[in-house]
């Protein structure tokens, strides 16, 4: 079976500080973005009509609001599995160390 | 007591070592690393020294190690990695190991001379067989094809020649030869061209590349060859060729003359060079096998030569007593561990089985000790930056202690974001959790090293980076509401001072807090989160920021100012409190503390309501030494008449500062006609007239200093100079007053600091990630994922690095220049103990261990 190791041991490690710091802030982003934190307004994807035309003020925001704490919440996601992957190449990385020596 | 406040007392103490017990006593003070020992032969050469026969003994072992530590290395074999401490080696065991070394070295010499030899041998048979197989083909080419249709490479036009000329050759009875080897790719054109030129037609040369690469037995480096056979007629042409091939650096072989001759050649070759790799094959496993041997013991020799060769440097540093039976030396050492000292004196004599015993014996000086500062893990990165500076006189007031808080904090004020500030936090206790770690330690990267050593200092930053984070409410350029904003928008609907046509019609509008119900009161910690939101956002922030750097500076340089009493009182001179320290305290407060005052008290008396008469502090300030603006509202009653006197009494202590000190010197040295005692210190390297001048006026300084050393008419009285002293002082008047003004602006840059990395974090925040979270297609969530990747790198690599990196060198050179100006000379020298553990190893330098 070929083998499943594809980077070196201070990428790997790269790769869980990165996925782990992007879990936490992404997850953060995401609970503040469902909560609809004021700060954020400038981040969120709306345009003129959104408010214009808004039959139930300010629900379309509201929804954007919630949209991208969603995309926050998928993201944080993908980070968890990226992590996961990386920690899978830190145990190879140590596994072919010891082998090699 | 209290080493780090001030460094710890030292004396100069006298050791005296029998003659017998000279090694091992000093072998134990190695492994202490106390005491620093004192030249007490600087007119001898190295060569004229006592033990100069055994330093070198040691380097021709040390050479030996080398050429060890080398061939292991050549080999990949890993040296075995123990902490291993042994002691210094007798004098008696010192053949032994000495003896050892050469015949490894010899073993080693003789086996890699063979494997050499071996190598080359099998190099040539391999070349022989290329260019019989390689030669083959063009005998058998021009055998198949008919004579008329020989293909003779280069000359193609001489065909026809080349017949007629061979069988005139034949009917002259000429021999035919030939010649073949194997010459460099590089080189066949060029001797293609030689022969041509020099044999004219007599010479016919075939050749064909060799498809692998031949290793150059010379140089070992793959290369590629070409094999040729030159066919001749005469014999005076084969010498000419033959000098040619030389001339060429070609390797040659003989070449067969029939088929069968071939054949045998061949098969032989191939017998011969299956023994060789055999052979080879073993000489490599015997040569692994004593390098393996020699690596386990070779770390313990270097450690076991380092120790030996320190010791009697040592040694030749001491000088012998009149009876020529014991030696002195003089170290300096700290007063607390002269009991150690002593200790370690018995137990060398002990362990050497000496009668007598060592002793040490305290003397008096009038030579500048070294400084020595006690420190843990935790201080030693403070005080580094601190020495790195200039290293603490002999009992000067360390600045480090409260450099422990005031640097991060500094840092901090011009960091100031949460996020960052915990990402460094975390780095750091990574650091200082994995400290005892063996791979963190002991890399040769210089730049890991070094934040590797600060890991602390990095940790402290960190934490007060989150703190200051908090106060300006800004993590990754976003702010926190955590206790609900202090601003109210709809109170401006409710009040009916907007309209919803407004919003509609105006960019901007403004909130006004003196309408009831806008401002409900200020934020409880830091800075409150609607201003994320303002577009005035700067102009709020930047003069909040500038009057706190100001702030921050004269607070810092007053402590700077403060600290100098230490001195004066220490070193008994309080002449100097009043007519230095109060001079310049008073200077320093009565104006610039006087704008701090003005700057919190207009923070604290006008309020929004009054915004629009509130005075612009600058404009009374300027006014202040202008002794002008009745026309002006006053800050309080009676602004007036206390700036005049505030200004008054800061013009008035100038020239207290100016003349007070040298007229008060004048009036002690020459008014009581007193015989002053010299008891200055003597610097030891005097080399222009400014260091004298300096010496001198800075001996008047310490004059009355230790009552301990008493030299009473050893020394001559000094004169005093008025001139110099008055030259002293007006120099350090002028650059106190004009350095307050100076210093007090340079605080500036923690405002400017701050600003800029508030800028680049929100600028990052924007032009990144804002990008990744505006997507809105089904698809384009993905995107966030390596847009957010791109996010932590920049913001690790521009926000963290190169900003933490600029923040640490401003907040690093207030506190040198600023802060350190006020109170520290900074003019000593660090005590350099002898200590095996400090030592230098060259093959450490040298990437050999």
């Amino acid at each position: 079976m070929p083998s499943l190791l594809f980077c070196g041991p201070k990428m790997a490690a790269c790769g869980i500080v990165i996925s782990i710091w992007g879990v936490i802030m992404l997850g953060m982003l995401g609970i503040f973005f469902s909560t609809k934190s004021a700060i954020l307004i400038e981040d969120v994807p709306f345009t003129e009509e959104d408010i214009r035309n808004d039959k139930n003020p300010p629900g379309n925001i509201y929804g954007l609001y919630t949209q991208v704490g969603i995309n926050c919440f998928i993201a944080a996601g993908i980070y968890v599995a990226v992590g996961a992957v990386s920690l899978c190449q830190v145990r190879l990385n140590k596994r072919q160390e010891y082998m090699v020596t | 007591m209290c080493s780090l406040l001030r460094g710890e007392e030292m004396c100069l103490a006298q050791l005296f070592l029998q003659s017998g017990s000279a090694y091992d006593c000093i072998s134990e003070l190695g492994e202490l690393g106390l005491v620093e020992f004192r030249d007490l032969n600087p007119s001898v050469t190295t060569f004229q020294r006592k033990h100069v026969n055994e330093i070198k003994k040691c380097e021709e072992m040390e050479r030996i190690l080398g050429y060890l530590l080398r061939e292991v290395k050549k080999a990949d074999i890993s040296l075995p990695e123990r902490d291993v401490n042994p002691v210094a080696p007798l004098p008696k065991h010192i053949m032994s190991i000495m003896e050892q070394l050469q015949r490894l070295e010899v073993e080693l010499g003789e086996v890699t001379r063979n494997k050499d030899k071996l190598q080359r041998n099998l190099l040539e048979l391999t070349e022989y067989t290329h260019m019989l197989r390689i030669t083959r083909t063009f005998v058998q080419r021009s055998v198949e094809r008919e004579p008329l249709q020989a293909q003779y490479e280069e000359f193609p036009f001489l065909e026809k020649d080349t017949m007629l000329e061979y069988s005139s050759m034949q009917r002259l009875g000429a021999k035919l030869g030939f010649i073949s080897g194997l010459i460099q790719r590089t080189k066949i054109q060029a001797f293609e061209r030689m022969l041509w030129r020099v044999c004219k037609g007599y010479t016919i040369l075939s050749y064909a590349e060799v498809e692998e690469y031949l290793e150059d037995p010379d140089t070992g480096e793959p290369s590629k060859r070409v094999v040729f056979l030159i066919s001749y007629w005469g014999d005076q042409i084969g010498q000419k060729v033959k000098k040619i091939c030389d001339c060429y650096h070609c390797h040659l072989y003989p070449y067969p003359s029939s088929n069968e001759e071939r054949n045998d050649v061949v098969e032989g070759l191939r017998t011969r060079i299956q023994d060789l790799h055999t052979v080879l094959h073993r000489t490599e496993d015997y040569l692994k096998q004593v390098l393996m041997k020699a690596s386990e013991s070779v770390y313990t020799w270097v450690i076991q030569v380092k120790k030996m060769k320190a010791i009697y440097y040592i040694l030749n540093l001491c000088s012998l007593d009149v009876t020529n039976k014991c030696l002195i030396a003089e170290v300096w050492c700290p007063v607390d561990d002269i009991p150690t000292l002593q200790r370690a004196l018995e137990e060398g004599s002990r362990k050497s089985g000496s009668t007598v015993p060592s002793f040490v014996n305290r003397i008096p000086t009038n030579d500048a000790p070294p400084t020595l500062i006690r420190t843990n893990k935790f201080t030693s990165g403070f005080q580094n930056i601190v020495d790195a500076y200039g290293v603490g006189n002999y009992r000067e007031v360390n600045p480090a202690p409260f450099t422990i808080i005031t640097f991060p904090f500094l840092f901090a004020v011009m960091f100031g974001d949460l996020g960052h500030g915990a990402i460094m936090a975390l780095f750091a206790l990574w650091m200082v959790l994995y400290e005892n770690n063996r791979k963190l330690k002991n890399t040769r990267n210089e730049i890991w090293n070094t934040f590797f050593e600060g890991r602390y200092i990095i940790l402290m930053m960190g934490l007060f980076s989150i703190y200051t984070g908090l106060i300006y409410n800004d993590c990754f350029s976003k702010s926190l509401n955590i206790f609900g904003s202090g601003w109210s928008v709809k109170a401006m609907f409710t009040e009916g001072v907007w309209k919803i046509a407004d919003i509609r019609g105006n960019r901007f509008l403004t909130l006004d807090p003196n309408v009831t119900g806008v401002f409900t009161g200020p934020y409880p910690l830091g800075i409150d989160p609607i201003w994320n939101l303002a577009s005035n956002r700067l102009t709020f922030l930047n003069s909040y920021k500038m009057k706190m750097s100001v702030i921050l500076g004269i607070i810092h340089m007053s402590f700077g100012v403060i600290l100098s009493t230490y001195n004066h009182l220490h070193f008994k001179k309080k002449y100097n409190l009043y007519l230095v320290f109060l001079p310049e305290l008073l200077f320093l407060l009565c104006l610039f503390g006087y704008l701090a005052f003005m700057i919190i008290y207009k923070w604290l008396v006008f309020t929004a309501k009054d915004s629009r008469l509130a005075p612009s502090i600058l404009i009374h300030f300027i006014n202040m030494f202008l002794m002008q603006g009745d026309g002006m509202q006053p800050l309080y009653p009676g602004q007036t008449g206390l700036q005049v006197f505030l200004v008054v009494i800061a013009v008035l202590s100038v020239p207290v500062l100016l003349l007070g000190k040298p007229v008060y010197l004048y009036w002690l040295h020459n008014g009581s006609n007193r015989i002053g005692m010299y008891r200055g210190y003597e610097r030891v390297r005097r080399n222009s007239e400014e260091e004298l001048y300096l010496m001198r006026a800075h001996d008047m300084e310490e004059g009355s200093g230790h009552s301990d050393l008493s030299t009473s008419g050893e020394r001559p009285t000094e004169e005093f100079d008025f001139g110099d002293e008055f030259l002293h002082q007006a120099i350090h008047t002028i650059e106190y007053c004009l350095g307050c003004v100076s210093n007090t602006a340079s605080y500036l840059r923690l405002w400017a600091l701050s600003l800029a990395h508030a800028q680049l974090s929100e600028v990052l925040w924007a032009m990144v990630m804002r990008v990744g979270l505006r997507m809105d297609t089904t698809l384009g969530v993905l995107f966030l994922v390596p847009v957010f990747c791109l996010f932590a790198v920049l913001t690790v690599s521009i926000l963290l690095v190169m900003e933490g990196l600029s923040a640490f060198l401003h907040a690093l050179r207030l506190h040198w220049v600023e802060f350190q100006n006020k109170f520290y000379s900074g003019t000593g020298v660090k005590l350099c103990p002898f200590s095996f553990s400090l030592l230098p190893s060259s093959f450490e330098h040298d990437g050999l261990l």
